[in-house]
């Protein structure tokens, strides 16, 4: 039990010199190591700054949209209403006659039919949609005269903030040059303006960038994520629960723990087979719907989910576990009581990282139809619906100038969504880690 | 408390960890036959008979036999590793939780078998309490820590009930004047003499029969620890207590009678001042006058 160490060397030489060189070069050494650390965090703020800004700087002209002004008169035979009460009518009504007519009268001087076509296109073909609404909430306006703000069209918008250059050669550009004569004429009157575009927050999908929105994808992805949440954290957290605290350890459970974590590297898109042949095929859900996107979403970051509340649990000093078993709790309340609050921090974090990897998923939607073109905002679960990366995926392919900005501008809903996200789950974790 | 006339010194030397290898049990001076000294107890409440503790393979108890007597203090002492934690915690099943630990024998609490098949272990750990090695409150409040067990047994029926339950306890422990004006402070805010009382009231609080403690001064100073001490001896009043120590002084002070264990075997127990005094066995003379190994 007892042991000596006899010392026999003699104390080395301690030389001030050498001692002071020594000390020296780890000073040295720390500084350098404190700079390669230093450098590489400001690389990372670097590259992050200049893809936020970039994404911003090509993303915000999205918000903004051109309108210009006419003098619409909503004739009822131009429009070819017969029956005012007739809703229908109302909606299926020749509008588009009528801002023909608006420019006819505002540009006397265009008679050629290619000049007039070019001169209708200077206005978007949704501009029959905003007289339609009008004329519905106020039928009073019928065989009147307003001013009204139209929808440019995109190539207009596009000009207007200042991304068509005059000098190229016209057969290159998008717009001719008579189409600049008649726009310099509007802005000279003061009939062209930028305002807000609430369109890009309000609508669905479009093949025109001047009516196409982010709701339908937004909608789409909220949809998705509350049905990954909803299913994933209680049953990662169960899992982690049963495999961590009453799991026996033997073979079987050894093997649960090896496939889990295998399934965590498995690339994403055998996730959409999978739920394409299970829940589609099999079992008849919808096509491309929240419902059946959420589940495989779920499958997808389950062991994420698991592995992190798994660690999290594991974290929690057994000294807990023994003190309320000490005074008599049950196993369970052991772990409801204590175990799970010390541990709910970490399942969060764990949560958070996979929900923000689930919101960011293609993929595996890919396989499961959420990538098709859907104009509705979708109102349930089972309506067909895409999600904020497929919609950013479908514009980024989309040829138009428009659908560039508003590719950035998806970007950045998406990134605003995370955000929030995150913000929320940080919220929710402070709560929890009053941990004394 | 009895003063002992052991020889101080001798003790402060051995008052510390002392480690043995497995490989002692094939040294000619250990041969093991039969427990020293009388295992009864003239009014028992724990009643131990050929207990054998594996942990897997590995034997770490050796049929061993012990009374506890009610209102008294036992001591468990011996070198570290020879299974003191091990034989407390077959008392209120707290080896249950360790996955390859296997218990044998009869261990009877008021002549009811604890490992029986009816016996439910919840309220096996209401009847005899534990206190551990190092204080670990629940990372709640003070008032929260003690009311903790009460309110999962349903001890009380009202919130004025608790409260007294609560009080009670601290007072017992000898904590209520040192935080009755900081009930919702966190537990783990006070200092480790006072965690471990707080432990201690925390225990009290299911009123146990019986309190198992291991080893409850070791991460604690020297006068935290006469505190506990004291208390202790207060506690015997009511309760039927085993308490594990590295420390042969505390034993001493403390403890009715010793049981003296080496290498998974009881090697003697008797009453405490007898033991240390004359003692009968030659490992326990070797262990308490220091000239162990
Ligand atoms: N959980 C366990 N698994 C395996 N062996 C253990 C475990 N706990 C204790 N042991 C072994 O049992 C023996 C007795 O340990 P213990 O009861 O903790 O001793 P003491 O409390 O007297 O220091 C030791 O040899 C130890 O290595
Ligand atoms: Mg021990």
């Amino acid at each position: 039990m007892s042991s000596t160490t006899v010392f026999n060397s003699t104390t080395p030489h301690r030389d001030a010199d050498a001692v002071n060189r020594r000390l020296k070069k780890r000073y040295a050494a720390e500084r350098r190591f404190r700079l390669y650390g230093l450098l590489s965090v400001a690389a990372a703020i670097t590259f992050l700054v200049i893809l936020l800004s970039s994404i911003v700087a090509n993303g915000l002209p999205a918000f903004q949209k051109t309108y210009l002004q006419l003098d619409i008169t909503f004739d009822q035979n131009l429009l070819g209403i017969d029956d005012v009460s007739d809703s229908g009518q109302l909606i299926s009504a020749d509008y588009q006659r009528v801002v023909k007519e608006a420019l006819k009268v505002k540009f006397p001087e265009v008679s050629d039919r290619r000049d007039r076509r070019a001169l209708n296109a200077l206005v978007s073909n949704g501009a029959a949609y905003q007289l339609a609404a009008m004329l519905k909430a106020d039928l009073s306006l019928l065989n009147t005269s307003q001013s009204v703000w139209l929808y440019a069209d995109d190539d207009v918008d596009t000009y207007f903030k200042g991304n068509i250059d005059r000098n190229i050669p016209e057969s290159e550009r998008r717009l001719k040059d008579k189409q600049f004569q008649w726009l310099d004429k509007l802005e000279a009157e003061e009939r062209v303006k930028k305002s807000f575009n609430w369109t890009f927050l309000t609508a669905g999908d479009s093949r025109e960038p001047e009516q196409a929105g982010i709701r339908g994808a937004l909608m789409g992805s909220f949809y998705t994520i509350v049905v990954t949440l909803l299913l994933s954290f209680p049953i990662g957290v169960a899992a982690a629960i049963y495999l961590e605290e009453f799991a026996p350890k033997n073979r079987w459970t050894d093997l649960i723990e090896v496939n889990i974590n295998n399934l965590a590297a498995v690339p994403s898109i055998v996730f959409g087979l999978l739920g394409l042949a299970v829940f589609i095929n099999f079992f008849g859900l919808p096509r491309s719907a929240p419902l059946v996107g959420g589940l495989v979403l779920t499958l997808m970051t389950l062991p994420t989910i698991i592995i992190a509340s798994r660690a999290a649990i594991k974290s929690v000093p057994p000294s807990i576990r023994e003190a309320a078993l000490g005074v008599g709790a049950s196993k369970m309340q052991t772990t409801i009581h204590h175990v799970l609050p010390l541990a709910m921090p970490g399942m969060l974090t764990g949560t958070i990282i996979g929900m923000a990897q689930a919101l960011g998923e293609t993929a595996p939607l890919l396989m499961i139809g959420m990538v098709a073109f859907i104009v509705d905002v979708p109102g349930s679960f089972s309506d067909p619906a895409t999600v904020l990366p497929v919609q950013i995926y479908l514009w980024a392919d989309s040829p138009e100038r428009g659908f560039v900005e508003l590719t950035s501008a998806a970007i950045l809903v998406l990134l605003v969504f995370l955000a929030t996200m995150n913000f929320l789950a940080v919220l929710l974790r402070k709560k929890f880690e009053r941990r004394w | 408390m009895e003063t002992l006339a052991v020889n101080e010194a001798a003790l402060e030397a051995l008052d510390q960890t002392v480690e043995i290898t497995a490989d002692e049990m094939d040294k000619p001076e250990f041969k093991f036959d039969k427990t020293v000294g009388s295992i009864h107890s003239e009014n028992p409440r724990m009643v131990m008979r050929n207990v054998n503790v594996h942990y897997g393979e590995k034997q770490a108890i050796h049929d061993v036999s012990l009374d506890i007597g009610a209102n008294e203090v036992i001591a468990m002492i011996g070198p570290s590793g020879c299974g003191k934690s091990t034989f407390l915690r077959c008392m209120n099943r707290m080896n249950d939780t360790i996955e390859n630990c296997t218990v044998s024998g009869d261990i009877k609490l008021d002549d009811v078998n604890i490992y029986d098949k009816k016996q439910d272990v919840v309220t096996l750990r209401a009847r005899v309490g534990m206190v551990f090695q190092k204080p670990n409150p629940f990372p709640k409040s003070i008032y929260e820590n003690v009311a903790y067990g009460p309110r999962i047994h349903g001890l009380a029926g009202s919130k004025a009930q608790l409260d007294e339950i609560v009080r009670n306890s601290l007072e017992r422990a000898g904590l209520w004047s040192e935080v009755k004006d900081r009930l919702d402070a966190p537990g783990t805010s006070l200092s480790g003499g006072q965690q471990q009382r707080l432990c201690i009231a925390r225990t009290i609080a299911v009123s146990p029969e019986v309190i198992l403690m291991d080893e409850p001064c070791s991460a604690l100073d020297p006068i935290a620890t006469a505190k506990i001490e004291e208390l202790i001896d207060e506690l015997r009043q009511n309760f039927t207590i085993a308490i594990v120590t590295h420390s042969m002084q505390q034993a001493a002070r403390v403890s009715q009678r010793t049981a003296y264990f080496h290498l998974g075997y009881l090697v003697e127990v008797g009453e405490t001042s007898n033991l240390f005094t004359n003692p009968s066995h030659k490992l326990t003379e070797d262990y308490i006058t220091g000239r162990f190994g």
